[in-house]
């Protein structure tokens, strides 16, 4: 909202700064967004033209005698609408004026044009930076004052409010003049509303109803007659346009600047396109259409509120008017409307035909039905001045809504105690409601009683009347202290501590996090082999574009998105995890939003090194973060060959504790990288749900295990077992012998040298007791032992 | 070996000392030993000489070039976004709040009803919001992703009476074109104080507090008023600008202001108290809600919020 300071100072008196009119505004909950000044135009003043005449040299140039007040100077001037006798822009030498030729401010220099010196300027609106018209110069108005300086006569201060919705006021130079009052100290001047009523009575020049009064608490409407429809005098388009709004014409202008003054939308109707000069205020018909203002032929139905004549609708209340009974250079008489619509009604209304206008901007947060006769009043006074006419006797008011007034609310000051920590004296609250324009009547010596002024429709509880109490006093006046009630007790959030230390352990192995977004393509899921028609992720209804509209039930596409797109950036290492959620549609519910941490690994295994050669990651290094991560939280797994669409047939996990499945390791399938255009082969994959691996936790906390005193023995077993047979259960078998402390497996091999269909695999072993020092028996025995177990079990032999 | 070894000509001759009488045992034994110590620090001596040679050789010749890089050491680093939600987390925890979280998709309900944004209220046009498709039965319940994580707000207070104190980090979602300061997805952390007794200046004391950990203790703040339909009086919360000083002219961190949004906050409104059965003449509470991306931006930075979450290695891994 733009509220212009000259405006504004028409109804109060500001003597503060701009800015710090601005600072005030911002902190009391008015924000100003920008102040923009107009003006600078040193050594410009209002001039008069004294006599214009032809340049002895020139046929387009005239040569004017100038008058600044204190003195006449000879002209050169090129506009051809230059008239002796106009008040005019005048730049006197040295003054700052915009070249139009380089668009950049010159001084002004005294010039010889065709022979003839000219000792000055008259000024278009494109050298005083107010416009692009440089067709002619600025005619002033014939009362501007000679002499005054040109900044103070056309210079401004526009204030670009950014309102709250709560702020309905605000959108009005009125209410921003309340709020300025309220802030510096100072009073409104309200404009006059009086009129002369020189035409017939109302009564006989308009029959009007209003049929569905819940939509329409109040109407009331004038007629103007005998009226002249023009260009709006200058004052008036120049508010309007430092406003943001265009200039229509005088009747059009004078609804719109009203609006602005007061915020209350108004109508004009072309009173002979009425039929029946009979106004009906109801819903639409089934069946009935609409041409409106902006060129569009709308279907109306019955949730939409009317404007009709006696047959057909002539506008959309409270929204957009009909083309039919625009005000156009013919009208001479007009029915002026001023009207309260329902709020929720008109708000649907315009959302369903997508037509934000300034009228529903307002009446979609609910004007007080009180504004709609005072800005009727003062728009018909302001159309007789400026297009003529005589107004009828009286007005139409109909008030079927008038047993819903201002609510009164109380106001203890126990309460603004309580709510805001500090104690108020009962007359100090009351004087800053009253200058707000609140009424207030003392109940006892702690309460008021409290009624909201008609422009503020926003105050319904005790509490709204706390903050207008603390916004004008300033936040700053209120103390500061810290919490001094007990702290709750709580525990933390199981899940959320779990998805920190994922993370903390997988930063330590070395992976980075990302996050991406979790609305993904259903190209994305089929590339991962996750789009099953049939069930569908979740999806949104008006998704930003094509491409983000399921939210995901996986976090693997947004993982290979993310690492296709890093592939430029050299060989790698790339390791990245996200610890997410993913969505799992539930019928009648929210879905379930299941905690996920996955990670890829792929590329060289590390940096570019004159050290070590140029490894590629691969299944056992997402194993080895796996692992690493729960050995971090202390949980023992096991790793089961598995299969999963998504990943190498041959290369693939899941992660089983006991019977909970904690997730998958594997690497990628070939073909999947492919679809993603990865380069780098192959791409290690894990992805752990932190519901079960929560589950899988050790209860309590970790036993300490006393240190051996005695020494261990350390021998190397080296067996031939069939390939079929994994290592993890041989690995097992040894680790459960009670003198086995630690398992290493550091070969396995297969080929020459050991039959086919076998491999050899082979362990240090560190055996240790915790009560004596171990004999070589022990050792050889403990092995014996292991052996013949192990040649049962999964037909192993000692490689020899 | 030849004169100390066990057969050595020393060893020998000492052995052999008992063939001999007294005084001659007394004299030779003296000799041989003295012969024998002679001999031991004579080799002692020469095995340490050869040994500082050696080492003295090997030091010269097993010189590295130092300059030559070291084994490459490939470090994992938290998101930015994840460090700074941790990082007022910590703040807040340190003044006894605690951590919850809540569902990212959402019922019209918690999003906005309880929050005394009513269906139909202009005030809903401050969260743009995306709709998930979902037909209720019923026709009654409408499913979103969250706008904010105010509706936890509900949760909380619903599943528990006062005394309440919690923060909420979390994704919130908008129906939003991006651009350098806008996104679609980011996140929030909402914070909620409610029980009997809790005032306007706790509000204050604790987000000046929050401030100064976050952002250090000189750091000055701004109270001023705002509007967020669940809070009255409603609260917007600046801190000086870090780029200028807190001067303003000509700063475009905090254009020309000298101050930065931080974020909004509220005495919780009276509607949402009653909305969840607390008792409103009995208790009052404060929230608050800030944007982890905006901090980041604001302490590393970071001028565009688009590189949040494009996932770019080259800027994850600046932080």
């Amino acid at each position: 909202m733009k509220i212009p300071m000259s405006w504004l100072r028409e109804y109060v008196n500001v003597d503060l700064p701009p800015a710090e009119l601005a600072h005030r505004l911002t902190m009391a909950g008015v924000e100003v967004g920008e102040v923009t000044s107009i003006g600078g135009w040193p050594g410009c003043v209002v001039g008069l033209v004294l006599a214009q005449g032809r340049h002895p040299n020139a046929d387009r140039l005239s040569l004017c005698r100038v008058s600044t007040g204190t003195q006449e100077l000879e002209v050169v001037c090129g506009a051809p609408n230059v008239a002796a006798g106009q008040k005019i822009c005048f730049a006197a030498v040295g003054a700052n004026v915009f070249n139009t030729h380089s668009g950049q401010k010159e001084t002004l220099k005294p010039a010889r044009i065709r022979g003839v010196v000219s000792n000055g300027m008259i000024c278009s609106s494109l050298e005083l930076g107010l416009g692009s018209d440089h067709d002619g110069i600025v005619v002033l108005p014939e009362d501007a004052p000679l002499g005054m300086p040109l900044d103070q006569y056309l210079g401004d201060t526009i204030l670009d409010l950014e309102v709250t919705p709560n702020r309905l006021d605000c959108l009005s130079v009125l209410g921003v003049a309340h709020e300025v009052a309220a802030l510096t100290g100072q009073t409104v001047r309200e404009p006059d509303l009086a009129y002369p009523e020189l035409g017939g009575p109302i009564a006989s020049a308009v029959n009007i109803s209003v049929a569905d009064p819940d939509l329409c608490p109040r109407y009331t409407a004038s007629v103007i007659q005998g009226l002249k429809v023009a260009p709006s005098p200058r004052w008036l388009q120049q508010r309007l346009e430092r406003a943001g709004l265009r200039p229509v014409n005088n009747v059009v202008d004078v609804t719109n600047y009203v609006m602005l003054e007061f915020n209350q939308p108004l109508h004009a109707f072309d009173l002979d396109r009425v039929r029946e000069h009979t106004v009906i205020v109801r819903r639409a018909r089934p069946g009935d259409t609409l041409a409106t203002l902006d060129g569009v032929t709308r279907q109306l139905n019955p949730e939409v509120l009317v404007i009709a004549d006696a047959r057909d609708p002539m506008g959309i209340g409270g929204i957009i008017g009909g083309a039919a009974s625009e005000i156009g250079a013919g009208t001479t008489s007009v029915l002026l409307e001023s009207a309260s619509f329902d709020s929720q009604n008109n708000r649907q209304t315009a959302q369903s035909f997508r037509l934000h206008t300034d009228a529903t901007l307002r009446f979609e947060k609910g004007l007080r039905p009180e504004l709609a006769p005072l800005a009727l009043r003062r728009a018909t006074q302001l159309i007789l001045q400026v297009a003529g006419g005589q107004a009828c006797q009286g007005v139409v008011d109909l008030y079927p809504g008038k047993d819903n007034p201002a609510p009164s609310l109380t106001l203890t000051m126990s309460r603004l105690k309580k709510v805001l920590g500090m104690e108020l004296p009962l007359p100090q609250v009351e004087r800053v409601l009253q200058s707000l324009g609140f009424a207030c009547q003392r109940r006892d010596p702690a309460t008021l009683q409290v009624t909201a002024p008609y422009w503020r429709s926003d105050i319904a509880l005790e509490e709204d009347l706390v903050e207008e109490v603390v916004r004008v006093m300033g936040y700053d006046t209120v103390p500061t202290t810290m919490l001094s009630t007990p702290i709750p007790y709580s525990q933390p959030v199981p899940i959320v501590t779990l998805r920190g230390r994922v993370q903390d352990a997988l930063v330590a192995a070395g992976m980075q996090e990302i996050i991406s977004y979790p609305l993904v393509t259903v190209a994305n899921l089929e590339k991962v082999r996750l789009w099953d028609p049939e069930r569908p992720p979740l999806s949104v209804t008006n998704p930003l574009n094509a491409e983000q509209r399921h939210l995901r039930p996986t976090l693997r596409a947004s993982l290979l998105n993310a690492l296709a797109a890093n592939q430029g950036g050299g060989d790698g290492p790339f390791r990245l995890f996200e610890a997410g959620r993913v969505f799992l549609p539930r019928d009648g519910q929210l879905p379930e939003e299941r905690e996920v941490a996955a990670g890829v690994l792929a590329g060289r295994r590390g940096e570019t090194s004159w050290l070590i050669g140029g490894d590629a990651l691969g299944f056992y290094d997402a194993k080895g973060v796996v692992e690493w991560l729960l050995q971090h939280l202390g949980v023992s797994a096991a790793f089961q060959p598995s299969d999963d669409p998504c990943l190498h047939p041959g290369r693939c996990a899941r992660v089983l504790a006991g019977e909970l499945e904690l997730g998958l390791v594997g690497e990628l399938h070939p073909a999947v990288c492919q679809r993603f255009d990865i380069r780098p082969q192959p791409v290690a994959f894990f992805e752990l749900y932190l519901a079960p691996l929560l589950q899988a936790l050790p209860q309590g906390e970790r036993r300490f295990r006393p240190i051996s005193r005695y020494p261990a023995a350390i021998r190397d077993l080296a067996l031939v077992v069939p390939a079929s047979v994994p290592e993890g259960e041989v690995h097992q078998m040894l680790a459960r012998h009670p003198l086995v402390v630690r398992v290493e497996l550091f070969d396995v091999y297969s080929g020459a040298g050991i039959p086919q269909g076998t491999r050899s695999l082979a362990f240090h072993l560190h055996l240790q007791s915790s009560e004596r020092t171990l004999t070589a028996e022990d050792a050889s025995q403990a092995l014996q032992e292991l052996l013949s177990s192990l040649e049962r079990k999964v037909g192993a032999t000692l490689r020899t | 070996m030849a004169y100390l070894g066990r057969r050595g000509h020393l060893t020998l001759v000492l052995r052999n000392l008992a063939q001999l009488d007294m005084e001659q045992r007394r004299t030779a034994g003296a000799q041989a030993n003295q012969a024998k110590r002679t001999l031991e620090e004579a080799l002692a001596r020469r095995t340490q000489e050869l040994e500082d040679a050696r080492l003295a050789m090997s030091a010269t010749q097993e010189r590295l070039d130092v300059t030559l890089p070291g084994y490459p050491v490939t470090g994992g680093r938290l998101h930015p976004t994840t460090r700074i939600i941790r990082e007022v987390c910590e703040a807040f925890v340190a003044m006894g709040f605690s951590v919850v979280e809540g569902p990212e998709v959402e019922w019209d309900r918690y999003n906005f009803e309880l929050l005394n944004i009513p269906k139909g209220h202009p005030a809903r046009d401050m969260w743009n919001t995306l709709w998930v498709d979902y037909q209720d039965p019923a026709g009654q319940q409408s499913m979103l992703l969250r706008t904010h994580t105010s509706p936890m707000q509900a949760r909380v207070m619903e599943s528990q009476q006062p005394p309440v104190r919690v923060i909420v980090p979390g994704k919130v979602y908008r129906y939003e074109a991006t651009d350098a300061t806008h996104e679609w997805h980011f996140h929030q952390v909402e914070g909620l104080a409610v029980d009997d007794g809790i005032t306007f200046a706790d509000l204050k004391g604790t987000l000046y507090e929050f401030a100064r950990r976050m952002f250090g203790s000189e750091r000055k703040v701004r109270f001023r008023c705002d509007y967020f339909p669940f809070v009255e009086p409603g609260v917007d919360m600046s801190i000086d600008c870090f780029a200028c000083g807190g001067k303003g002219s000509g700063c475009r961190i905090c254009r020309d202001s000298g101050w930065i949004e931080i974020m909004g906050a509220g005495m919780v409104h009276p509607k949402v108290l009653a909305g969840v059965g607390y008792d409103t003449a009995k208790y009052t509470g404060f929230a608050f809600g800030l944007g982890p991306e905006r901090i980041a931006m604001l302490k590393y930075g970071i001028d565009d919020i688009r590189h949040f979450y494009a996932n770019d290695l080259r800027f994850l891994r600046q932080f």
